[in-house]
């Protein structure tokens, strides 16, 4: 664990919103209501935050929505006032809520980069030196005497991206920057999370995005109905996360046909203990079960179980099997358990379990299909890919031949 | 390590003027300039088409007032000139506060995603009226000497009344733009009340028509700040009319119209400032 100088001191924060009954809107009604209106409903969003952030440490905020992030992150960078406890911060701090805020699409690109730079808190004079960096880091020097308003949006984000990473603030503080732009554009994003890194940026990153929690914070903490849940190592809190979104939707009602002839009773996933779970690590072995009631008779029976993304895309699926044969007919008030074992190839995310019975074998009649009769999350890696396969990749590179230069 | 060396401060969440002087006024500014850029320099008849409104309105008033229904009031020298300066300098308070209502509003989104002195965007829209003030005076006084007016060394004073006009409006912006934030109709009970200060003012009735009435019905006219500012303008720029004090009889009575319109700046600033904090919840 890192030690050293406090970058941010956060204590006893508490945020509570106040919103009013009935809300009076206008002079005529709070003349003709003098007494009105003084009924409030009280939210309290943020029940008592402390946690430390260590100078140079990039530190994650996670949580679901309404968890209270957000708000918490919005009492950092000064834009809510605090009911109480304390806030402290080391230097200058530079929030991104949103990128290209203060832009006005009636002005040209340098002007508007003159403005948000000072209001990242950069001197006129300070602004215009850094204009050229500004402008070559967001890879828009043919385009800066135009209107902000001709500006495709990707290039407006880039344009906002510079500004914010040229600012050169003590602390960021930064909220789902990255879910916009290109794959050119967060690879440049990430990139500069790495150099903020390098140089010793305290960084707060606000994100949904649990590969980049675990792949660049130091710590992280997540917040829960207006509390600190975890706080500590990112990859624990990664799978709090995940578990937690998973749990909510569990009980949601699945999606499936109604099969005369068989049900099923229970879906699960276990990991690699045998233990039922619902997230599973990268690379760990884990078992999807179905249990199966028959209500008719089903001759020449199929079941199989199958995995898909939450994009719909099916990623593998598995039939089964009887001592290598087809299986034999099924007869009312059989139960059937089957389960697949896997070796977790999955991309961190979400994969619904489905599962289908069949009938017959020349022509194939469906009886019961069930596209998510469980879920399972993955978490570790993100693969930029849906899954991992064996692979080696090979690189050849040919150099011009110097000596024939010569 | 540089980063070592930075102290700890507490962040005391949003306010008027947060994050020191010179950022505040270089906000302003630049918020200001590139507005008036956008309004003046968008088109090529910008600054143009800017000050035809005024004019036609002039041409407007003079008509009504200086011909036709001449009759009706006192006649006075120069009256076309006065008339002109007078509209410019109302035109400039009513635009300024008109505009600073909704202001807040308007740029929503640097209350809300921003650590932004919220002081600044009425300030800033006042500025813009401010720049557009000094070019429609340049062009005021070059009617003036076209007219026939001899240039006289009260002529350097003209800042002073630019910087009372400019003080005042800011002290109205802020109490309008912070009440707007609670009260949507504060927006058309302004539209009015400006209104009726055009006509309370000495805009086109100049004070002789009031001083017909007495002495004392002059004084309670000339409590009104913009009716004392316009006073002094015409006494120090035209020179055809005695100052405010000479008018109400005093400099101890001046001092009541000047009272009035400090007190509604403080009061402007007080009510800006204690809003200020929590506007980002209250839109």
């Amino acid at each position: 664990m890192k030690t050293g100088p406090v970058g941010i001191r956060v204590s006893g924060l508490h945020k509570t919103f106040r919103v009013p009954e009935h809300r009076i809107h206008t002079l005529k009604e709070r003349a003709l209501h003098p007494f009105r209106g003084n009924k409030f409903e009280e939210f309290e969003i943020l029940k008592g935050i402390d946690f430390e952030v260590l100078q140079g440490e990039f530190f994650g905020i996670v949580g679901r929505n309404g968890s209270g992030k957000s708000t918490l992150l919005k009492c950092l960078a000064g834009i809510y006032r605090v009911d109480g406890g304390t806030i402290e911060v080391a230097g200058r701090l530079s929030p991104f809520i949103e990128l290209g805020v203060g832009f006005n699409p009636d002005l040209t690109a340098r002007d508007n980069i003159l403005i948000n730079a000072v209001m990242m808190g950069l001197t006129p004079r300070q602004a215009r030196d850094r204009l050229d960096e500004i402008v070559s880091f967001a890879e828009l020097e043919r385009f800066v005497d135009q209107k902000l308003k001709n500006y495709s949006s990707g290039m407006q984000v880039r344009l906002a991206f510079s500004v914010m990473v040229q600012s050169d603030p003590d602390v960021l503080l930064i909220d789902e920057v990255l879910a916009v732009g290109d794959a050119a554009f967060q690879q440049k994003c990430v990139d500069v999370f790495y150099r903020l890194r390098a140089e010793g940026k305290t960084i707060i990153l606000v994100t949904h995005e649990m590969s980049l929690v675990e792949r660049f914070c130091h710590r992280a903490l997540k917040l829960s109905g207006g509390h600190i849940t975890h706080i500590g190592d990112p990859a624990e809190i990664g799978r709090a996360y995940m578990t937690e979104n998973f749990s909510s939707y569990s009980s949601e009602e699945r999606e499936g046909s109604r099969a005369p002839e068989v049900r099923i009773v229970n879906a699960w996933v276990t990991d690699s203990n045998g233990a039922k779970a619902d997230a599973i690590p990268f690379g760990q072995w884990f078992g999807m079960t179905v249990v199966l009631e028959v209500l008719q008779p089903i001759s020449q029976p199929g079941i199989s179980l199958w995995l898909t993304s939450e994009d719909g895309v099916r990623v593998f699926s598995a039939g089964a099997r009887e001592d290598g044969e087809a299986l034999s007919d099924m007869e009312p008030g059989e139960v059937v358990e089957f389960s697949v074992a896997v070796r977790n190839p999955l991309s961190a995310g979400r994969y619904f379990v489905g599962c289908g019975v069949t009938r017959g074998t020349a022509g194939l009649e469906i009886l019961l299909f069930q596209n998510r009769a469980t879920d399972v999350v993955s978490y570790g890696v993100n693969l930029h890919g849906l899954v991992s396969v064996d692979m080696s990749p090979a690189l050849t590179r040919t150099r011009p031949d110097r000596e024939t230069v010569s | 390590m540089t980063t070592a060396q930075l102290e700890l401060r507490q962040i005391k969440g949003p306010s008027a003027l947060g994050g020191g002087w010179r950022r505040f006024i270089n906000l302003t500014w630049l918020v200001a300039s590139s507005d008036f850029k956008l309004t003046y320099f968008g088109s090529v008849l910008g600054y143009l088409w800017s000050f035809v409104q005024p004019l036609l309105f002039f041409g407007v008033l003079y008509l009504v007032f200086g011909v036709v229904l001449a009759k009706a009031f006192v006649k006075v020298s120069d009256f076309p000139v006065l008339l002109l300066m007078n509209i410019v300098l109302f035109n400039f308070f009513q635009g300024a506060t008109g505009t600073a209502v909704a202001s807040v509003l308007v740029r929503e989104n640097l209350v809300r995603k921003m650590h932004f002195p919220r002081l600044v965007i009425p300030l800033a829209v006042v500025t813009t009226a401010a720049m557009q003030l000094m070019l429609n005076l340049v062009v005021v006084l070059l009617f003036m000497l076209i007219y026939g007016i001899q240039p006289r060394v009260t002529w350097l004073l003209l800042p002073v009344i630019a910087l009372a006009f400019f003080v005042f409006s800011c002290g109205v912006a802020m109490l309008l733009s912070s009440l707007y934030v609670r009260y949507r109709d504060v927006a058309p009970i302004w539209g009015v009340i400006s209104q009726a200060l055009f006509y309370a003012s000495p805009v086109f009735i100049t004070i002789e028509s009031i001083q017909v009435h007495g002495q004392t019905v002059t004084r309670a006219y000339m409590c009104n700040p913009l009716a004392a500012m316009l006073q002094q303008a015409r006494h120090w720029m035209i020179g055809n009319s005695p100052g405010t004090p000479a008018i109400m009889g005093g400099y101890a009575w001046a001092l009541i119209p000047a009272v009035i319109g400090i007190g509604i700046c403080v009061l402007g600033f007080y009510v800006f400032n204690r809003e200020a904090p929590r506007i980002a919840e209250e839109l």
